[in-house]
């Protein structure tokens, strides 16, 4: 086993060498400009291309003609919420997202709002979910578009995406799903799942930094957004900008092996993430998992270890790569909004761990992982006044704290 | 971020960490900040009364490594120190010896007001005791 060992998983994925080798040929020898319409290097790139796109609709049910290449998940975020923002502005101005949403999908709305749109941020239940009445209750003749992401970044909840759609699709709306964490984690089906839109990354699924799509439906109804870059008219004019053939290779190769191993990579992600947890909890008091159990992505657990805080855990760790919804982990020094909207408490959050396992974890390194972590948390609560006080019997709830 | 060596060294090796008795009466007692915040830091002092200097000192702190590293630091500095010697011990000195980046200053100033906080308890305490003894007298 080596150290440091990478469980941050949800963060960015190492590229399978599979996927590194099917891209390398794509830098120097065939680097052909998929555009070139005359000559045979842009054919050749052209062919690689069209080949990455039925890989990737493959994965999710799509038709080829379905997918937009893009330059990650950021940028399918904003194409799918501003375009149809501004495709649909005749037919109303009111988008329905949730308060969990990645910044991608936060910021854009609030980008949109300041442009004239109305934006709904429905609260998620203590579990993480939405609460679907709420959803129902929400939605005006105005609503053109909801948008709720498949799995959280944060705490792997899997949102209810095809009854959400369904509730869309009554009030006439379209549905488009972040999907970032969820494509070539767990079945994705864009048909059965009633999906519109969907934003996927390739870094998160082993693929390579820098590339993405975007799912647009072409039937039933046919979807279609106003393009946010001008240019050469790419990607049928939805996304001009000169492809990045390998990028897009490996998004395509990486969508393939998903495809292909996913069953038993998500036995194999279960049974290391239970295996994580179990032990934690058997040797540790006062642990919370953060977000239901029961609709999850197999590798991901997030765990809030009461009385001791995030960093400092992290700090202990030093020889494992997961993050925390600590403030003191965060640029703006806010614990994660995400964490807050569960209703758990700002405590709960400053003590959270994200474990994000993936493909190339070990079960060893599960094992030294548990290990490690158990004996930092019980190091840190030696050293926690809080603890101390728990362990006193004290309700910190009724503590008058001198806040700072 | 990069933690510098005498802030991993507290880390690693806290100094003092432990409670005294916070009925003693020559125990002073600081309790600062709040879970919701991220920190609380909880520091005390034991005082022989007839010196006035601070013979003991212990810490517990829940908070990042530099709120740990500040209040351990706050222990060793504050031992073999009279009541208003600890009185001068500013933020800043904190700062400057554990080099803390300024997203961290905040953890040096809850150590002084753990420090002020300490102090004020105690000598609130042995008032207490002197209007006490006297009406006792």
């Amino acid at each position: 086993m080596k150290l440091p060992i990478y469980m941050d998983n949800h963060a960015t994925t190492p590229v399978d060498p599979r996927v590194f080798k099917a891209m390398t040929p794509y830098f120097t020898d065939t680097f052909g400009n998929a555009a070139s319409r005359n000559h045979s290097f842009g054919w050749v790139a052209e062919d690689a291309v069209e080949k990455a796109r039925k890989q990737v609709a493959e994965l999710i049910g799509a038709n080829n003609k379905e997918i937009v290449f893009t330059s990650g998940a950021t940028e399918s975020n904003n194409l799918a919420l501003k375009g149809v923002a501004e495709m649909y502005a005749e037919k109303g101005n009111h988008i329905i997202t949730a308060a969990t949403e990645h910044k991608a999908i936060l910021d854009t709305c609030k980008r949109l709002e300041k442009e004239g749109c109305k934006v709904t941020y429905l609260p998620v239940e203590t579990n993480g979910l939405v609460d679907l009445n709420k959803l129902r209750a929400a939605m005006t003749d105005k609503t053109i578009l909801v948008s709720i992401m498949y799995a959280n970044n944060e705490i792997g909840v899997l949102q209810p995406v095809a009854e959400i759609s369904k509730i869309a699709k009554e009030r006439g709306a379209l549905f488009h799903t972040d999907a970032t964490q969820a494509v070539g984690k767990v079945p994705v089906d864009v048909i059965k799942d009633g999906i519109d839109l969907a934003s996927i990354s390739a870094h998160k699924m082993y693929g390579p930094k820098g590339v993405g799509a975007l799912y647009v439906r072409r039937r039933n109804p046919r979807v279609q957004v106003t393009a946010q870059m001008d240019g050469g008219g790419h990607e049928r004019g939805m996304r001009s900008g000169t492809l990045n053939v390998p990028g897009i290779v490996g998004l395509g190769e990486a969508c393939a092996i998903a495809k292909a191993e996913m069953s038993e990579e998500i036995k194999r992600m279960a049974y290391l993430r239970d295996k994580l947890k179990d032990r934690l909890l058997a040797s540790l008091d006062e642990v919370y998992i953060n977000g239901t159990m029961e609709h999850r992505l197999p590798n991901n657990l997030n765990i809030s270890f009461a009385f001791v805080e995030g960093e400092s855990l992290l700090m202990g760790i030093n020889e494992i790569a997961v993050s925390s919804g600590s403030a003191c982990t965060s640029a703006t020094l806010e614990p994660s909004y995400v964490l807050k909207a569960l209703g758990a408490g700002d405590d709960l959050a400053h003590s959270s761990i994200r474990f994000g396992l993936g493909r190339f974890n070990t079960e060893e390194e599960v094992d030294y992982v548990a290990a490690k972590v158990i004996d930092v948390v019980q190091k840190l609560r030696e050293l926690s006044p809080l603890y101390e006080m728990h362990k006193e019997g004290i309700d910190l709830t009724k503590v008058q704290w001198t806040a700072h | 971020m990069a933690y510098s060596d005498k802030v991993l060294d507290h880390y690693n090796n806290p100094r003092n960490v432990g409670s005294f008795d916070k009925k003693d009466p020559n125990v002073g007692t600081g309790m600062v900040g709040a879970p919701e915040c991220g920190d609380v830091m909880k520091l005390q002092v034991k005082v022989n009364p007839a010196t006035g200097v601070i013979e003991d000192a212990k810490f517990k702190t829940f908070g990042c490594g530099s709120a740990i590293a500040s209040s351990s630091l706050a222990t060793e500095w504050l031992r073999g120190k009279t009541v208003d010697e600890a009185l001068a011990i500013k933020n800043t000195d904190i700062v400057n010896e554990l080099s803390l980046p300024p997203v961290k200053i905040h953890c040096s100033v809850l150590a002084e007001d753990a420090i002020k906080a300490a102090i004020d308890d105690y000598k609130k305490k042995s008032e207490n005791v002197g209007v006490e003894s006297k009406a006792h007298a």
